[in-house]
């Protein structure tokens, strides 16, 4: 357990941008062989707090200081000197460069004349990976690695750095269980050689299962600093939103109406087969399941993304064509993806555009869009899902997670669907945030929209869904009540076994 | 930590391809002497292939630049103005005036510093992108030099003996322009692959968000890469006059798209990140080549941009194509916790 002095002390810095006080006065320390869980809503500072210790921004004000000598971070090269690594969100790669390369950028081993030291080089990599357990080719280029394994290149790198300090932002939000788990023993065999770990994530189980300590922010300051043995998962989320929640999952009661959706013997070789089920106005159906056993191809099969072999899906009694996401959104139904950055939003295009993008025919005027219709628009819809942002012309990408979601959700909504399908809604935005999202979707559904959710949080499937229905390797395997369905028989019927809980 | 005994390194898949690449421009390349040989045995006469190697060889120095540039992720499209200055700026030096040719030749690649510094520091602090800049300052080299010339040009006799015996003289049997060439090439070669410096530039190409949370001076090295392909593009204008002789305002005009597609055709991807000056110097051989086999087989001159033009889509085209398979064959070559 930590002991001594601290590795690495923040010391009441500070950090505006424009008039914006992203962070204000925050202090905390960072022992040796100790997780330290950073948390709070989405813009609450963490990124920040991380980017200064990256010496991606400096502090206005404060100092961080290195084992009792302030640190002059002002470039990344400066943190990487000085034993900080930072694991990032979306990991950093050379998708060019070798694995090897990668690993190695900056500190490649010299031979003669200072030329690189190619065989030792990959050598190191190798090595790394057999102590992190993983075998991945250190020839092979980064190109198509997966996000899994991005993140354990980026571990590796951490790992040669011989980094005293590593600092990883929400790297479990792309991650499975299995990688999760894996990803865990190496922070811990991190930990336990004496690394002082920073972990941000918004997942309280992680964070009650890695680290020995929490910091709490809130509003760009520091609430509170505490063991994470003495404290519960209640008080930390009343810390972080500074206010009661009310119910996370204000499920409110409704009389479905008639059916709104309805998917008959829907197929895709080899991801899904024979898929059926109705979801009725009103309702609020989640379709839950292991990652990979084919929930998300659904939807999007319905929705007309991806083909479909044989079955049929109607909207009001209605059939859809196959593979026609036009008349799907014009017979009223609504998909937010999954993957909000590549799916769901586009990147470099200002908020408002992206609030009417789907609607830029209907709102054009003789074919052209106006400025203030569409202002107009986005404005008003921004406004119904509290998003915060600068001005509504600022890049979708300068938002934090939360908003962004908020933004494609305020998207697809104004586009009054009948059926609204979501694809985790709540993926990677925080605690607050995803209150709101809930509340936002009873709420639609007591309106008499028919909501699909695919979730692979148990809480919120359990605590939104009128009736759960079950994936297992691409059938529909069990349909479950509200007053049935718990973690155990969820569970049960997404692994085929006894859930071991 | 104990050492885990290990396979001797294998070639990377990446390695191969490029190779692969390589080998597809010299069979290209053979595909092409050969038939021009058959129709006309002359074309590999000493005459013919000291011609195209002179030729080659100030191409392949101003592409081994260029693809510096290129692997950055930047363009320099003002290499062909630059060559027209430093060739007038050695000219009018050289004018009745007898000097030994390495003052010279640090000359032009001093001129070529200057340019390239210019560019470099405009791309950098303008944040502007480097295409839109040498497009810029394309034209204003330009017109200094045209400025500075007033319509006069210098000749092959008002130039010393000595520095046109340097553009004609051998070492046994090659030509010196193109020892200069090929030492250019294999220095640059080198720091490429095997210095830290060069490995930054890959990375600053494939990546230039993750190269500056890397710790990369990704200013210091775009501004870096600017200077090598301008002083390149200098040490091009000094072979240039030294060829042939007579430099008029215009040397060089046009030159900057054979670069570029020479740096293209030679599997430099434009997107950066990859690709070797190898590749580049093939191009500009195999361009070369195309130029005077069309000539010698007395196709229409005009022929030969419609060729380069096809070559540089084919060349793209099969970038792209190898690449969707190798990102297919990547992704299915997981991890596995052993």
């Amino acid at each position: 357990m930590a002991a001594g002095t601290p590795v690495l002390r923040v010391r009441a810095v500070s950090k505006s941008f424009g008039a914006v006080a992203a962070v204000r006065e925050v202090s905390f320390d960072l022992y040796g062989g100790e997780a330290h869980a950073l948390v709070g809503e989405n813009g609450a500072g963490k990124s920040t707090i991380v980017k200064m210790l990256a010496g991606v921004h400096r502090p206005d004000s404060g100092t961080i200081e290195l084992n009792g000598v302030p640190a002059e971070l002002h470039t990344p090269a400066d943190a990487k000197a000085a034993g900080i690594a930072v694991i990032y969100q979306e990991p950093t790669l050379f998708p060019d460069l070798t694995v090897a390369e990668n690993i190695a950028m900056g500190r490649q081993p010299l031979g003669r004349f200072k030329t690189i030291d190619r065989a030792a080089m990959v050598r190191q990599a190798a090595q790394l990976f057999t102590r992190l357990g993983v075998s991945i080719d250190p020839n092979r280029p980064a190109r198509g690695l997966s996000i899994a394994d991005q993140q354990l290149v980026e571990i590796a790198k951490a790992l040669s750095a011989d980094a005293r300090v590593v600092v990883m932002d929400e790297p479990t939000a792309a991650l499975t269980g299995v990688e999760v788990e894996r990803l865990f023993a190496v922070a811990r065999s991190l930990r336990d050689d004496g690394a002082a770990l920073m972990f941000i994530s918004h997942r309280f189980e992680e964070i009650t299962a890695l680290c020995e300590r929490v910091t709490i922010m809130r509003d760009g300051r520091h609430v509170s600093t505490e063991l994470l043995a003495g404290i519960t998962v209640d008080e930390m989320v009343r810390k972080m939103v500074g206010r009661d929640l009310g119910a996370l999952f204000p499920k409110q009661d409704v009389t479905p109406g008639a059916v709104a959706l309805s998917v008959r013997d829907l197929s895709r070789d080899p991801v899904f087969k024979d898929v059926s089920f109705d979801v009725r106005a009103g309702e609020i159906v989640a379709l839950a399941g292991l990652i990979g056993s084919g929930r998300s191809e659904v939807v999007q099969s319905i929705f007309g993304v991806d083909p479909r072999d044989s079955g049929t899906v109607e909207i009001a009694g209605k059939a859809l064509r196959p593979s026609s996401p036009k008349q799907a959104m014009a017979a009223g139904v609504a998909l937010v993806p999954e993957d909000r950055r590549q799916q769901g939003l586009v990147m470099e295009l200002s908020i408002e555009r992206n609030v009417t993008l789907p609607r830029s025919r209907s709102l054009s005027r003789l074919g052209f869009l106006t400025g203030g219709r569409e202002r107009r628009s986005a404005r008003e819809w921004t406004e119904r899902l509290t998003t915060k942002y600068g001005r509504l012309s600022d890049e979708v990408g300068t938002l934090s997670g939360g908003n962004q979601q908020k933004v494609v959700l305020a998207k697809w909504l104004a586009t009054k669907p009948t059926v609204l399908i979501v694809d985790e809604p709540t993926r990677g935005i925080d605690v607050g945030t995803k209150a709101e999202v809930h509340r936002l979707m009873s709420r639609l559904a007591a309106e008499g929209v028919a909501v699909l959710m695919v979730s692979s949080e148990l809480p919120e499937v359990l605590g939104m869904a009128d009736r759960v229905l079950v994936m297992r390797e691409g059938r529909l395997v069990a349909e479950l009540d509200r007053s049935e369905a718990t973690e155990e028989s969820v569970m049960f019927a997404a692994t085929g076994q006894e859930a071991s809980l | 930590m104990t050492a885990v005994d290990l396979p001797a390194p294998r070639r990377s898949s990446l390695d191969v391809v490029l190779r692969a690449r390589e080998l597809g421009i010299v069979l290209a390349l053979v595909l092409l002497v050969a038939v021009t040989t058959i129709s006309n045995p002359r074309f590999v006469s000493g005459q013919s292939i000291r011609d195209i190697l002179l030729g080659t060889a100030i191409l392949a120095v101003l592409a081994v630049g260029q693809a510096v540039v290129v692997i950055t992720r930047n363009i320099d499209l003002s290499v062909g103005s630059v060559l027209g200055l430093s060739a007038f700026t050695v000219g009018t030096l050289l004018q009745n005036n007898n000097l030994p040719v390495l003052p010279v030749l640090l000359a032009g690649a001093g001129v070529g510093v200057v340019c390239g510094a210019v560019n470099g520091v405009l791309v950098r602090y303008g944040n502007v992108p480097a295409l839109v800049v040498t497009l810029g300052t394309l034209y204003v080299f330009r017109g200094i030099t045209y400025f500075w010339a007033g319509g006069s040009q210098i000749n092959a006799d008002e130039l010393p003996a000595a520095f046109l015996d340097f553009g004609t003289a051998t070492l046994v049997g090659v030509p010196y322009l193109v020892l200069l060439a090929v030492l250019v090439l294999v220095v640059t070669g080198v720091v490429l692959r095997n210095y830290r410096m060069g490995r930054e530039l890959y990375a600053m190409g494939s990546s230039p968000q993750a190269a500056r949370l890397a710790g990369i001076a990704v200013g210091r090295r775009t501004v870096g890469a600017f200077v090598v392909s301008g002083a390149l593009a200098g040490l091009a204008g000094v072979l240039f006059a030294a060829r042939f002789g007579t430099i008029d305002a215009a040397a060089g005009t046009g030159y900057e798209l054979n670069v570029v597609a020479a740096v293209v055709v030679g599997g430099v991807a434009v997107f950066g990140g990859s690709g070797t000056v190898w590749g580049a110097a093939l191009g500009a051989l195999l361009l070369t080549t195309i130029g005077s086999a069309l000539a010698v087989l007395e196709i229409n001159q005009f022929w030969q941009q419609a060729i380069v033009g096809g070559l540089i889509l084919l060349a793209i085209g099969a970038d792209r194509l190898v690449a969707v398979r190798v990102a297919a064959g990547l992704k299915k070559r997981g991890s596995h916790v052993s």
